[in-house]
C-alpha cells in the first residue's frame, strides 16, 4: 500500500529509494517514546543508532552540564514556571519523570527532576538561584536538553512521513554505476 | 551604553573555551536534521556537512558583529 511507503528520492526519480515505514503511527509513538526506537521498529537500523546516539548524547550531555537539575516541569505558581520542559519533554521516557515529580510532589526524592523549591537556606535563595550559582553551565545544559527534545521532533516525523523533500542526488562519477533503481519494498501491513 | 551592547559585552565576555560547547550540538543537530531528509549515509553526511559549515558560519557573522559594536567600548 503507497500509503505506508516513502518516497526517498523526491525529484530525483532515478536514484529513488522506497521507504519501508510499515505502520507510521506506531513508529511516531515509538519515536516519541525513545529516540530512534521508531526508526528499529521500521527495521532503518543505522538512522535508529544515529538518532539515539546524537539525542541521547546530547540530552546526557546537556544533563551533566546542568549538574543533573535541568529537566524538571514546573507549572504551579508562585514556581517560576519552567517553559523550557516544554522542549525538553520530547525526548521521551527520559524526560517523562519530572512530570510525575511535578504532578505528585516528587515521589522520586528531591534531587532527581523535581522542580526547584523556592526557600531552601537562611539567605533566601532559592534553588533555582543555587544552582545556578554552582553550576555555571547550568543554563548551558539546559539548552543542551532543550535542542536535544527539539530533535526528536524532526525524528517523530521522519518517522511517521519518511524523509522531507529528499533529492537524494549522487555525485555524477558514481551516479551511472549503481545499476537499476532498487524494487518497491513491500508493505507489511504494521506487522 | 544601551542594552545592546551590555549584550554584546556579556556575550563576548565568555572565554573562548566555552564555545567548545557548541561544537557536539553542531555535530548533533546537523547529522539528526540531515538524517530526516535523506536515507542513505553519504547523502547525509554530504547535507550534515553543509548543514555544520553553515551554522558555523552563521555563529562567526555574529561573532563579527558582536566584535564590532563592542570595538570602542
Amino acid at each position: 500500500m503507497a500509503a505506508n511507503t516513502s518516497d526517498a528520492g523526491g525529484a530525483a526519480p532515478e536514484t529513488a529509494e522506497i521507504v519501508d515505514l510499515r505502520n507510521p503511527l506506531l513508529a511516531a509513538l515509538l519515536a516519541l517514546l525513545w529516540p530512534g526506537l521508531g526508526h528499529l521498529y521500521q527495521r532503518r537500523i543505522g538512522k535508529s543508532l544515529l538518532f539515539m546516539v546524537c539525542i541521547l548524547g546530547t540530552y546526557t550531555y546537556g544533563w551533566f552540564l546542568g549538574g543533573e537539575k535541568v529537566v524538571y516541569a514546573s507549572w504551579n505558581p508562585p514556581q517560576m514556571r519552567h517553559y523550557g520542559y516544554l522542549c525538553q519533554v520530547w525526548v521521551g521516557l527520559p524526560a517523562w519523570p519530572a512530570m510525575v515529580q511535578s504532578a505528585l510532589g516528587s515521589p522520586l526524592g528531591p534531587n532527581f527532576m523535581a522542580p526547584p523549591r523556592i526557600h531552601t537556606n537562611s539567605e533566601g535563595d532559592n534553588d533555582l538561584a543555587i544552582w545556578n550559582r554552582e553550576y555555571p553551565t547550568f543554563e548551558l545544559g539546559s539548552v543542551l536538553t532543550m535542542v536535544a527534545g527539539l530533535l526528536n521532533v524532526l525524528v517523530i516525523f521522519d518517522a511517521a512521513a519518511g524523509p522531507v523533500g529528499s533529492t537524494e542526488t549522487e555525485p555524477e562519477e558514481t551516479a551511472g554505476k549503481r545499476g537499476p533503481p532498487r524494487p518497491k519494498a513491500a508493505n507489511t501491513g504494521g506487522g | 551604553m544601551n542594552s545592546c551592547a551590555l549584550l554584546a559585552m556579556a556575550l563576548l565576555a565568555m572565554t573562548p573555551n566555552r564555545m567548545w560547547y557548541a561544537l557536539p550540538l553542531i555535530v548533533s543537530v546537523s547529522l539528526v536534521y540531515a538524517a530526516t531528509r535523506h536515507e542513505r549515509l553519504g547523502p547525509i553526511l554530504r547535507h550534515a556537512w553543509r548543514t555544520a559549515i553553515w551554522i558555523g558560519g552563521f555563529m562567526a557573522v555574529v561573532f563579527v558583529i558582536l566584535w564590532f559594536l563592542t570595538y570602542r567600548l
